[in-house]
């Protein structure tokens, strides 16, 4: 049996009938082809499939699809328009924090969120909202460094 | 005066990538796709009696289910020892023994519940150690038969795959004549790459039979040649494209899925069909870093001079060593790390297991090796009253000096980056107790390594002049995050003053990009650069002939300059590369030559076969590159947790195309380096892995980064383009041994096996206050 439900999704009001299982992810990559938002563990561990649902970080493999019904979600593919990135993607770009790219859309969210309810972070509140989000490439500083100038320039570019 | 090489340029796919624009395997969704699932062995080592797919295939929604015997053809890299599906036996717990494509994941994953399958369990080996001994049970017994490499010695009778020799000088004499000797033990256990993507692979056959193949490959030709072996067919027949990778570091070099979804795609009506791996998979099912028994004898003077080792490395190579094999003769050609014996007798030894396939992974051997060899030299040292520093500076590879297989090395950095590094970490300086529970201590260790490949592979390059003077640059060299879409674009733009925004660089598709060997080694900036670099010269080439013919000026007189040619003497003679790109129109309205389209290639130069029984040659390596880190750590002594403070960072590049993508490579190998120091141990029990998610098995995150200081040192390699080596693995290679070294400084106690986990450290302070 699906359910209906409706939400927002980067801006756009969406009804779609889904699986009572189905995750949120899954919805995301599947239904909706929003693939930016990836999945590396599928169990919450590694941070690559963050999105915001009312404006907090979630892991949407752990967050089944059903339950954003009525709410309102932000994705990466959401966050530029196509031609003017957010300024923290402008940061990333500038300060070389991407390597393979595919913690990147996850990174760039956990990122957003924590910008959104701290606009002024230290080093050390930077890598805390990071820790869930997992890197094998960078070694991270470059990431930490990004959001920090992007804080700095108050989500100027 | 150079223009974009050398220059921190920013990276050409960064965009693509902040965007989430950038498609990797796992994102592609084709029309009628099919979904695949692998049937997997429960036990490490047993006889497959009877496989009955007959209730999975009469599952509604499954398609296609396949077995070993749909698979026949061994395959492998240097040694032809696997199949893509177990055929009679099975050899570790895992190995896939089935498979089925189905119209859902879902229906997939029930239809292989459904597959029964019996077994006669077989006794098994769980470690190297026990695997040589002359009553280990035999893991392959048709191994003589196996074909491989020349480079590789398999021991036809036995589990040893392949056994690398180093006989230097006179060991005994040596030893005789030293002060001292001394022997140590060390372990590196199996670890994971862990890269984020999860391996994916995507097939669609044709109805001519040419099949397709969507996979995040480090090496789509050498995936191409294994697949034509495998499935008997042509290699115009097999097309084989990379979308994106979601890191490497080795375990997507070799070829897994890919050799499970082609037979289903055969069979499925044209239809495609995806297999995506879990995590739990990738932890089980792809390359693991293997695990590697050290037992060192080293023989020193008084003044500190080592003038004899006796190395063995026993490499647990696990059920299949197709790749493994090199990774062991890698450990011998290099046994003895950086330094100087002038006597030295090594014997690399891969040994059949029950345990997950170990394959390539960043540093290929060296960082396991050098783990043991610079804890062994730290041990030495402080025997001998050294300071460590100043011990490995007296050992150290100078120029004139002999490596292990007899080759006298020119060009060599590493007193450099040691003088480099023990001045940014203040070698001199000790602040060892800072409270009663922590101590500090400052720990070093040195590396070299060589891109591990056979003597004669080659890259390629084409360089396409468009009509308004920009560039298309096709290589098959994959940009895994190190920056070789962007190092490859400097160089052309350097070549043909072409800005970079006026390159496209495209990869990985066998149909349409040209011939690369492999992504790996840390060879790409190296060979494929050079091959880049004669593509671009090639092109420029052909332009300067036609504008030679155009006014009627000799080559030698004329110069290529922002995107013109123009004459050295008459500066108002010049014409624009657009104006070339299509070869060269004549005053009476007639063309000649054609479209520019420049072609490079590369083989490493005189790069020759080592003698089998004493592994001595003259140039068995394109180039080493070599590297010092030094660690300072803080132990507390209550918990045993240790934490890394600092980490400084020398290597030679020769010279760095992009600084700041190398500063970026040091840096990730050495967070990368630093979890595999203290946190990372894929635990294995009997041939079951117990740890295989990020759960149980912890990379380290954001929080666990030190303070990093970075030196590039720069001594042309003369083979190399602008005299490039190759980085991206020797960052990873030095980092745990340091660490190891540090932690004794700080608190007396050697861990002799990764990772050193406060358990260990707590155990270590106890045993030394017995």
């Amino acid at each position: 049996m699906k359910h209906k439900i409706s939400f927002t999704i980067n801006g756009d009001v969406k009804e779609i009938e889904i699986e009572p299982n189905k995750t949120l992810l899954k919805m995301l990559r599947e239904d909706l082809d929003l693939t930016g938002t990836k999945e590396g563990c599928g169990a919450g561990e590694c941070g690559a499939c963050t999105v915001l649902v009312d404006n907090k970080p979630v892991n949407s493999c752990l967050m089944l699809a059903v339950e954003v019904d009525g709410k309102e979600i932000l994705t990466i593919e959401g966050i530029s328009d196509g031609t003017n990135l957010d300024p923290i993607q402008e940061s990333f770009l500038k300060h070389n924090a991407i390597q393979c790219g595919y913690c990147t859309p996850g990174m760039v969210m956990s990122a957003k969120a924590l910008l959104n309810r701290n606009s002024h972070p230290t080093e050390e509140d930077v890598k805390e909202a990071l820790s869930g989000n997992l890197c094998r490439c960078t070694g991270y500083q470059r990431i930490v460094d990004a959001v920090l100038d992007s804080a700095k320039k108050g989500g100027k570019k | 005066m150079l223009k974009y090489v050398g220059k921190s340029e920013k990276r050409v796919d960064g965009i693509k990538k902040v965007t989430g624009y950038v498609r990797y395997t796992d994102d592609l969704k084709l029309s009628g796709m099919l979904y695949a699932r692998i049937k997997k062995s429960p036990y490490p080592h047993a006889k497959i009696l009877k496989i009955d797919t007959s209730k999975a295939e009469k599952l509604s929604g499954v398609k296609v289910v396949i077995t070993g015997k749909d698979v026949p053809i061994r395959v492998g890299l240097y040694l032809e020892d696997k199949t893509f599906l177990a055929i009679d036996k099975v050899r570790f717990i895992g190995e896939p023994v089935a498979a089925v494509a189905a119209e859902s994941e879902e229906i997939a994953e029930e239809a292989v519940s459904l597959i029964e399958v019996d077994y006669e369990e077989l006794s098994a080996v769980f470690s190297p150690l026990d695997g040589i001994k002359p009553d280990a049970p035999i893991i392959h017994e048709d191994l003589g038969s196996y074909k491989h490499a020349s480079i590789i010695l398999p021991q036809s009778g036995t589990n040893i795959s392949n056994h690398y020799k180093i006989r230097k000088g006179d060991i005994e004499k040596g030893f005789k004549e030293a002060d001292f000797v001394f022997e140590n033990e060390f372990y590196v256990p199996h670890i994971q790459h862990s890269a984020i993507e999860n391996h994916c692979a995507i097939a669609q056959a044709d109805p001519e039979g040419k099949i397709t193949v969507w996979a995040g490959c480090q090496s789509p030709y050498a995936v191409r040649r294994t697949l034509a072996v495998a499935f008997d067919m042509p290699l115009n027949k097999i097309r084989v494209i990379s979308p994106a990778i979601g890191g490497g570091f080795g375990a997507k070099a070799g070829t897994t899925l890919e050799g499970i979804v082609i037979p289903l795609a055969q069979k499925a009506n044209y239809r495609p069909v995806k297999l995506s791996f879990s995590r739990e998979d990738v932890f089980i099912n792809t390359f693991v870093r293997q695990g590697m028994y050290a037992r060192i004898k080293t023989g020193v003077t008084k003044d500190g001079k080592i003038i004899a080792e006796e190395n063995k490395f026993y490499w647990d190579g696990g059920a299949y060593t197709e790749y493994g094999v090199n990774i062991a003769r890698a450990g011998g050609y290099a046994s003895t790390g950086p330094y100087d014996i002038p006597n030295v007798k090594a014997d690399s030894i891969c040994v059949y297991t029950n345990h997950p396939v170990g394959g390539p992974y960043r540093g290929f051997g060296m960082s396991e090796i050098h783990f043991a060899i610079e804890q062994n030299l730290d041990i030495v040292a402080y025997k001998i009253g050294m300071d460590p520093a100043e011990f490995r500076k007296k050992n150290a590879l100078k120029d004139g000096s002999s490596t292990v297989t007899g080759q006298i090395l020119e060009n060599v950095g590493l007193i450099q980056c040691l003088d480099k590094v023990t001045e940014d970490i203040e070698w001199d300086k000790r602040e060892k107790k800072v409270s009663k529970i922590k101590y500090r201590g400052k720990g070093i260790a040195c590396m070299y390594k060589a891109p591990s490949m056979p003597n004669n592979v080659g890259s390629s390059a084409i360089v396409k002049i468009n009509e308004d003077g920009t560039v298309n640059l096709l290589v098959t060299a994959m940009d895994l995050g190190q920056g070789s879409d962007t190092v490859l674009t400097q160089i052309a733009a350097e070549v043909l003053t072409v800005p970079i925004s006026r390159i496209s660089i495209m990869t990985g598709d066998t149909d349409c990009t040209p011939y690369e060997w492999q992504t790996v080694a840390s060879r790409t900036t190296y060979c494929c650069g050079n091959s880049v670099k004669r593509a671009a010269e090639d092109a420029k080439n052909q332009m300067l002939r036609l504008a030679s013919l155009k006014f009627g000026i000799s080559e030698e007189g004329l110069e290529l300059k922002d995107e013109q040619i123009i004459s050295k003497i008459y500066p108002d003679k010049k014409v624009k590369i657009a104006d070339l790109a299509m070869g060269l129109t004549m005053p009476d309205g007639s063309g000649i030559h054609g479209p520019i389209i420049g072609r490079g290639a590369f083989i490493p130069p005189d790069v020759k076969d080592t003698d089998k029984e004493t592994g001595q040659g003259d140039k068995p390596v394109a180039y080493w590159t070599f590297g010092v880190q030094a660690a300072e750590v803080e132990v507390d002594i209550e918990t045993g947790e240790v934490k890394v403070l600092k980490i400084a960072a020398a290597y030679d590049a020769g010279k760095a195309i992009n600084p700041e993508l190398v500063c970026a490579q040091i840096e990730g190998g050495i967070v990368q380096g630093l979890g595999s120091a203290l946190l990372e141990e894929m635990k294995i029990k009997e041939g079951k892995v117990l740890n295989p998610s990020f759960v149980d098995y912890k990379i380290p995150t954001a929080g666990d980064v030190p303070e990093i200081r970075i030196s590039i040192i720069e001594i042309p390699e003369p083979t190399g383009p602008w005299g490039a080596r190759g980085i991206a693995e020797p960052c990873m290679v030095p980092t745990a041994p340091a660490i190891a070294n540090a932690v004794f400084d700080a608190i007396g106690c050697r861990i002799n096996s990764l990772p050193i986990t406060a358990e260990k450290v707590l155990k270590a302070i106890k045993d030394k206050m017995k």
